[in-house]
């Protein structure tokens, strides 16, 4: 040891500084002058380049009209509307396909994780190949495929019954609907008075179980109370009609159109966000440990009580992060709607950017809009992340 | 690597079908399985293999009525080439199997040294030189004449070169002490990971012009290479803080007790194991933005994908949309596949002996 020769401290490096500047002050002044002079430069150019096309920065053009024609839109929409609801239809449009998105892709996707666990070789084997399949080739490949897919469907008076009352054709798919009158609220009010009171047994017997060690099944009584309430609903006001849809001449009536675009869009986000959550769920199955599962068996659970009391609870824990990000790519790719014509917020802004060249306010308002977004997935996927983690005391 | 024992193919397959048959609820999956193959495979393999034309026209195709492969070969060198001037094919053929060339070296780990390092600052100039053209007697070729799976390579290999150096740098800034570098750091990161990829190509595209100077106008594929460097960027920035943080204290401490400056501690210890540990998730990250290059449709650059659409268009060829999209996911699909899998492979080669 003693052969190497130790670096001498250099005196400029040991002597403390008195004044306490913060660390390479040199530098960050250098950052802030390059970006300060970065912006400057890059607001004059744009000043400049606006003034000559004749356009003024500014978010006067959203009143104007917008002439977007937008076949689908959950809120009314004529093409005389304004640029501020064309981008608005828009995002409603990217909503709607990222939240049933996001739920269809979590049932398929731990659907998929937990067969590709299954004992059955033959099983695991084709969910193994869907998995490799769907991961290793493009997204809007596999958009434009399904879109190509359901415009190659029989037509509407062909359409094919997936179940009863859900027709697909290539004009889409069709599904029944309720009225939403008060019959229907009825009803949903009473589902929600009877889940509410099933989670607030649940609480009750859980506390009682803490207190005093004796265990009692809510299943009975909440599946009772979740049953009887809608029933009881139904038998007061009666029962909500539904809206099948028919075939009526050349098209159908009734029930609600949903357009082959949006079909291709949710089915191809599902089937390949499902994919990767399938991924996320097997792993977070696997990081368990073995002996969780050899400890359980040995306090004489079996199969299904042990993958619901011992393995998911600790699995949520690893699972819950990577999902919060695939539901966050979920919701960016449902940008690639572009490429199939679906009017979600994107496109609609690049036709409004198109037609006003406001480029600057328009991408303005879409970056903070998907900004948005997933800050508030984060922090909702944060808490429910919070909820699942160990309660150290 | 101990061989492993082998097992009979008796005793394999006895235990293949107990697997399968083991109690009611498998026997029933398995069955459904087999049904499900019954139904999907016979009709597929009809038409993808028995009554598919590998050779002919397209009236050919149209009488057997199963896939047209033929269609495939006929467009298969414009699918890789695009609208490049046919005489001067040999310029992207000769680039694209330099870059074979560079990415199958570069797997090796023998040769992980600053040679590679040098090999590669010397052969991104020539293949850029080759597509383009204006020097050394080879005439100019415009970047919109460019496509095909040449472009999709361009996209890829330089936005990842430019996107690397910037993510560490990045990746650094997070971690600074310095708290305007890694503000700065954080919001250029977090700004372009929390949009989607296609925005920032509209960006590129539609906005950066307007921020340019009077008469300076870049090349739109520059621009969209500017686009997809950021993104790749701000998601390297991520897999690499990942490894920094991964980081025991000890490694920075004990670079801080040998004098070593920031720069020398960073270069010298903490980044190459940094590094080293991301490599798997490296590999992962660059599949996603490799599949991500297709997505250049959007601000009308011929990649590999949107090729072989425009090739549909061809009115002697009209009707075969899924043997081009099949073709192109298979494509799409070996190439991604072969990388995953080597990025499985080096996770365990890179593992420390211990962990083992």
């Amino acid at each position: 040891m003693s052969d190497i020769a130790l670096p001498a401290a250099t005196p400029r490096r040991a002597a403390p500084s008195r004044l306490r500047m913060p660390p390479g002050i040199l530098w960050q002044a250098a950052l802030l002058i390059a970006v300060l002079g970065l912006g400057w430069w890059l607001w004059g150019n744009v000043q400049a380049n606006m003034a000559k096309r004749g356009l003024e920065l500014g978010f006067g053009f959203l009143e104007r009209s917008a002439g977007i024609p937008i076949g689908e839109a959950m809120i009314e929409y004529t093409p005389a509307s304004s640029y501020g609801r064309a981008l608005t239809v828009g995002l409603l449009n990217t909503l709607r396909v990222a939240v049933i998105g996001c739920i269809l892709c979590t049932i398929l996707g731990i659907a998929l994780g937990i067969a590709r666990l299954s004992t059955n070789p033959l099983l695991r084997g084709l969910v193994g190949g869907y998995i490799e399949v769907v991961r290793n080739t493009p997204l809007v490949l596999q958009l434009v495929f399904w879109h190509a897919v359901i415009l190659g469907l029989p037509p509407v008076r062909q359409a094919i019954e997936l179940l009863p009352g859900v027709f697909v054709s290539q004009r889409g798919m069709k599904i029944p609907v309720l009225v939403a009158d008060a019959r229907m609220w009825a009803l949903l009010a009473a589902l929600a008075v009877g889940a509410i009171a099933w989670w607030w047994l649940l609480r009750r017997e859980r506390a009682r179980q803490v207190a005093t060690g004796d265990r009692r099944s809510t299943l009975l009584p909440g599946l009772g109370l979740l049953v009887s309430l809608p029933v009881l609903a139904v038998l007061s006001v009666g029962a909500p009609a539904v809206e099948w849809p028919e075939l009526m001449g050349f098209n159908f009536q009734g029930g609600v159109t949903l357009s082959p675009e949006f079909v291709a869009l949710l089915v191809g986000l599902v089937v390949y966000t499902a994919a990767f959550v399938a991924e996320i769920v097997r792993s977070g199955i696997q990081s368990v440990h073995k002996g969780q599962w050899e400890a359980a068996q040995a306090l004489g659970l079996h199969r299904g009580r042990i993958m619901r009391l011992v393995i998911l609870p600790q699995a949520l824990r690893v699972i819950i992060p990577p999902m919060t990000s695939q539901f966050l790519n979920l919701t960016k790719n449902s940008s690639l709607a572009v490429v199939i014509g679906y009017p979600d917020l994107v496109s609609v802004a690049n036709t409004s950017i198109n037609q006003t060249g406001q480029a600057i306010e328009v991408i303005a308002i879409f970056m903070a809009v998907y900004l948005i977004i997933s800050l508030a997935t984060s922090a909702a996927m944060n808490l429910y992340n919070r909820s699942v983690q160990i309660q150290e005391r | 690597m101990a061989l492993a024992p082998t097992i009979p193919f008796a005793t394999r397959a006895g235990a293949f079908l107990r697997a399968c048959l083991d109690g009611p609820v498998n026997i029933a999956i398995t069955l459904g399985c087999i049904g499900l193959l019954a139904w999907a495979l016979p009709p597929l393999l009809d038409w993808a293999v028995f009554r598919a034309v590998w050779n002919g026209d397209a009236n050919a195709c149209r009488e057997a009525g199963g896939a047209c492969w033929a269609f495939v070969r006929e467009k298969f060198w414009f699918s890789i080439f695009g609208l490049y001037p046919y005489e001067e094919r040999w310029r992207p053929a000769t680039m694209l199997v330099i870059l074979i060339a560079m990415v199958l070296v570069t797997m090796q780990r023998r040769f992980w040294n600053r040679w590679l390092f040098v090999a590669w600052l010397v052969a991104a100039p020539i293949m850029l030189i080759l597509l383009a053209g204006g020097v050394f007697g080879l005439t100019p070729v415009a970047t919109r004449l460019w496509g095909g799976l040449t472009i999709t390579g361009v996209i890829a290999v330089y936005g990842v070169a430019l996107g690397y150096p910037l993510a560490m740098l990045l990746a650094l800034g997070r971690r600074s002490e310095m708290v305007l570098v890694r503000w700065f750091s954080t919001a250029l990161i977090e700004c372009v990971r929390g949009v989607p990829l296609i925005s920032l190509l509209f960006m590129a595209a539609i906005m950066l012009p307007l921020f340019l100077p009077d008469g300076v106008t870049l090349d739109r594929l520059v621009r969209i290479l500017i686009a997809y460097t950021l993104f790749t960027a701000a998601y390297m920035a991520e897999v690499i803080r990942g490894g920094l943080q991964a980081m025991p204290r000890g490694q920075y401490e004990a670079a801080d007790a040998l004098g070593l400056s920031w720069w020398r501690k960073m270069r010298l210890v903490i980044l190459p194991q940094a590094l080293t540990i991301t490599i798997p998730a490296q590999v992962n990250t660059f599949i996603g933005l490799f599949k991500d290059t297709t997505l250049v449709v959007v601000v009308g650059i011929f990649d590999f994908f949107t090729t072989l659409r425009a090739a549909l268009g061809d009115p002697k060829w009209l009707g075969f949309p899924t043997e081009a999209y099949l073709f192109a996911a298979f494509v799409y699909f070996i190439l991604c596949f072969a990388m995953s899998r080597y990025s499985q492979r080096l996770e365990t080669e890179l593992r420390p002996a211990g962990a083992r």
